[in-house]
């Protein structure tokens, strides 16, 4: 297949529009960190960001960074540390979950909306994601949001672009709201909860005053009891502070362990890539967001027809699942779990032939899908953009 | 924008702002559309007569009036969407109406449409505390959801100065903000979910109880999209456990650039305040005499900060705010220790629109600009306010970069009201000049209608009409908002 590597935003507008005029399916992608995400399509050629690279704005005194698509998060990492700053969103890094190699691009998380525990308190990639600038099925370049906070002047596209899997544009530069990195991160643990009891506590961890950054909880396995996490950040006194009322506060935390450092570093990171389930082996794997009190019950219904593995983040409302590799690898159960409980699911992690057999997405009503796919065709009329990347004919 | 002003006739075209040439095949089916409305809702829901309809013919932008062909106020998201089929089968333009508090023209009429207003449908449905959010009708004012909370200590984060009044309705048609944005974010960042009825009377839910979308995020597309995609009847919104306080501190400087340098300095260090608002000098005097709030009246510039948590967390940030403000050479020093001395420092800024509003006539200006480039737009706001003869005062949001500019002018002098709204032209594109845009936090409406082409190129336009053709493919919807009245497309 023919790899296509725009050297700039005008050479991706002429690439993407003779593609349109010649109705050529167009995969599009950064570095393929990702490729094994979504559904398996197939097209007549690739375009990658990978040549627009670069972060091309950052202002630490007024809180943000634009970068061409292509720029590796890492790169974008770097740069925000160097000034103590961090993207707020904690992007998952999907590399261990899906076995891939590369770089995982800044345009990537732009468009796959990819967040991780702090997104429960400092809000999802969509949220931080103030400014795009792509190119449509058309072959234009249309830019939307800018790079101040306060920038919704017209119908927000960025939000639509953030989430849209690559269907509706080609990135070609985002902008992000940055926030300052916390002077110290400090963790509660507590062992031996069950989910029910769990999602109690770090409901009442992130309904107190006193700002909850992470909350998750790891049910017991063979090697390990249940570990319910709670994180706190800022400044080391504020931390201190908070983490004696939080123990005050959370029936059974008097004597909760406190973690900080590179175990705890670690924990997080393994919350955040959902390595905690890659000890499944090759499983299948979904990412399930409910309200939070219902994740217990929607694990629960699962694991009635299901042989399946889980824990919890965003103190219970992010639920991954681990599932059977084969069949459909509980969709029936987790889309029926999904309708009794409310929320959505997403096949994070298959083989190729269960992601074609089954909706990788969550199905949307008659009505809905009939405005997704007006959208689809108000930015892609050609139908080339990522075909059939989220649902089958879009 | 906010205007004092004598009134002026519906539709005489006495201000600058155009409105499209009503519809004569409508107005002329005026008796017949009403009787065909009478057959779809209680009667109390509907309003015909002129006197009645006048309370609708104008928002917050009170120099434009348009008398409404009729006016809807159901009771119910099934009376909403048989109002919207109606107006689809029988082409009755339709505009979306909150508490009618929009600053920007977004909610008002013309008269060849029906307003249809979601104000009595204000119920709390259901609060979930152990889940963290509240399913609320959308007309429910925007105070009424912290108030329905607050027992628990939790309250709805985005806090427009009208949120006494205003709908959750239309802050999720504008995007509204407030002063605590830059540490809670806007409506888009709060909301969860919504009921939304479609022009062809479909009702469809987007979002829910949980966090982030299924499919494309059509949510975040509809909030801000200034009731032009659909009715919003329902919301389910975010809310948050209150910090334990809060206290603020004041900080005068001889400098304009000083005060953005010390804004500068205290984000470097790692700080997000709660709220971080900017007053020039001329805001500083005019709150000073209505407010006494204890203002320093020798400063070219003040700040106030304002940091929450307890009351150690609180003492040890503002002790860290004043270190990083010193070498900046501040004239004024004030640090809150009291309720009392909050309040005071508080009731000054907060004042600044009514108490400008005894001095002179103006109209208050919104647009986000780099918050680096405050010393310079400060310079020139003043040089263009002064090249039309006319006085500004500024309050600024200096956390998100949000300026209010105040343009002073008196009504009775013939002229000055035009020379106003070149101006606030002027500033608003002086503010995309520099990298920032058009609208802060109260949204386009008639008011930017023209000035779009200003931050945005023919292709982005379209792009975005393109994807509103979706919904509203005749452009039934609020047609006379957000997009210049020529080159319009549908889908």
């Amino acid at each position: 297949m023919t790899l296509l590597l725009p050297r700039d935003e005008q050479d991706a507008s002429t690439i993407i529009g003779e593609a349109a005029a010649k109705g050529t399916l167009l995969s599009l992608s950064g570095q393929n960190t990702k490729a094994a995400m979504g559904r398996p399509n197939q097209t007549d050629a690739s375009v990658s960001s990978s040549a627009l690279s670069g972060v091309t704005l950052y202002e630490p005194a007024e809180l943000v960074i634009s970068a061409r698509s292509g720029t590796p998060v890492s790169e974008v990492v770097r740069t925000l540390a160097e000034k103590g700053q961090e993207l707020p969103f904690e992007p998952v890094d999907y590399r261990p979950l899906l076995g891939s190699r590369g770089e995982p691009t800044i345009g990537a998380v732009a468009a796959m909306n990819i967040s991780g525990p702090r997104r429960i308190m400092a809000g999802a990639a969509r949220d931080s994601l103030i400014g795009v600038r792509f190119v449509n099925g058309r072959g234009e370049v249309i830019k939307s949001g800018g790079r101040v906070m306060k920038n919704v002047t017209g119908l927000d596209l960025v939000k639509l672009m953030s989430g849209s899997w690559g269907t509706l544009g080609f990135l070609t530069e985002v902008t992000f709201k940055v926030l300052p990195k916390p002077e110290r991160m400090s963790t509660l643990l507590m062992r031996g909860l069950d989910d029910r009891a769990a999602i109690q506590a770090l409901s009442q961890a992130l309904g107190s005053p006193f700002d909850v950054t992470g909350a998750a909880h790891l049910p017991g396995r063979d090697r390990q009891g249940a570990r319910t996490l709670i994180r706190l950040e800022g400044f080391s006194l504020s931390v201190d502070y908070r983490l004696n009322e939080l123990r005050r506060l959370l029936k059974g935390f008097e004597a909760a362990d406190i973690l900080e450092g590179k175990g705890a570093n670690a924990l997080w990171q393994s919350v955040r890539d959902a390595t905690v389930l890659t000890e499944q082996g090759e499983r299948a794997v979904w990412r399930v967001s409910t309200a939070p009190t219902r994740g217990p019950d929607l694990a629960a219904r699962v694991a009635r027809s299901v042989d399946a593995q889980w824990f919890y983040d965003w103190g219970g409302g992010l639920v991954w699942i681990a599932t059977p590799p084969a069949g459909d690898a509980g969709a029936a159960a987790i889309r029926e779990a999904t309708g009794i409980f409310g929320g959505h699911a997403t096949l994070v992690r298959a083989p190729a032939e269960v992601r074609a057999q089954v909706d990788v997405f969550e199905p949307q009503t008659g009505p809905v899908m009939a405005l997704t796919r007006g959208i689809k065709a108000s930015l892609d009329p050609s139908g080339i953009l990522n075909p059939g990347r989220m649902y089958a004919g879009l | 924008m906010r205007r004092k002003l004598p009134r002026v006739q519906s539709g005489s075209g006495a201000v600058s702002i155009a409105f499209p040439k009503p519809d004569e095949a409508i107005l002329s089916r005026r008796a017949q559309i009403i009787a065909g409305l009478q057959r779809l809702v209680a009667p109390e829901a509907l309003i015909t007569t002129e006197d009645e309809r006048r309370a609708f013919e104008t928002d917050g932008l009170t120099a434009y009036r348009q008398m409404p062909l009729a006016v809807l106020l159901p009771s119910s998201t099934e009376e909403v969407s048989a109002i919207m089929r109606f107006c689809q089968q029988n082409g009755v333009k339709v505009v979306p109406r909150g508490a009618g508090t929009s600053l920007c023209g977004g909610a008002i009429p013309q008269e060849d449409a029906i307003v249809l207003g979601v104000s009595k449908m204000n119920r709390v449905l259901d609060i979930d505390f152990e889940n963290r959010t509240a399913h609320v009708e959308a007309g429910i004012t925007n105070l009424a959801i912290s108030q329905a909370v607050a027992h628990e200590g939790f309250f709805y984060a985005p806090d427009p100065s009208s949120q006494l009044a205003c709908t959750i309705a239309g802050n999720i048609a504008m995007n509204s903000g407030g002063a605590h944005c830059l540490k809670y974010g806007v409506t888009t960042n709060n909301l969860l979910g919504v009921t939304l009825v479609l022009l062809d009377g479909t009702v469809v839910k987007l979002g829910g109880d949980h966090l982030d979308s299924a499919g494309y995020d059509l949510l975040g597309l509809v909030c801000g999209s200034e009731g032009q995609l659909g009715i919003v009847t329902e919301a389910v919104v975010r809310i948050l456990r209150a910090a334990e306080g809060a206290r603020p501190a004041l900080f005068g400087f001889e400098r304009v650039e000083d005060a953005g340098a010390c804004v500068a300095a205290v984000i470097a260090a790692g700080i997000i305040p709660v709220a971080l608002e900017y007053m020039d000098k001329p805001a500083i005097q005019i709150c000073e005499a209505f407010a006494h709030a204890g203002y320093p009246l020798d400063v070219e510039a003040m700040l106030i900060v304002e940091v929450e948590g307890s009351d150690q967390e609180i003492d040890d940030m503002l002790r860290r705010i004043v270190a990083i403000a010193e070498p900046f050479r501040p004239k004024t020093i004030k640090v809150s220790q009291s309720e009392a001395e909050s309040a005071a420092i508080w009731k000054g800024r907060k004042s600044a629109f009514g108490a400008t509003g005894r001095v002179a006539d103006y109209i208050c200006m919104d647009g986000t600009i780099p918050t680096g480039q405050l010393p310079y737009v400060l310079k020139r706001i003043d040089e263009i306010a002064k090249s039309y003869g006319l006085g500004v005062a500024n309050v600024f949001h200096a956390g998100d970069g949000n300026l209010h500019p105040l343009v002073m002018f008196n009504t009775n002098e013939p002229g000055e009201m035009e020379k106003a709204e070149k101006a606030g032209e002027d500033i608003l594109r002086l503010c995309v000049e520099v990298g920032g845009c058009l609208t802060g936090e109260h949204g386009v409406g008639i008011e930017k209608r023209d000035l779009m082409t200003h931050q945005f190129n023919a292709a982005d336009l379209a792009q975005q009409m393109r994807v509103r053709g979706v919904f509203d493919p005749l452009w039934l919807l609020n047609p006379a908002k957000v997009f210049p009245l020529d080159g319009r497309l549908a889908a």
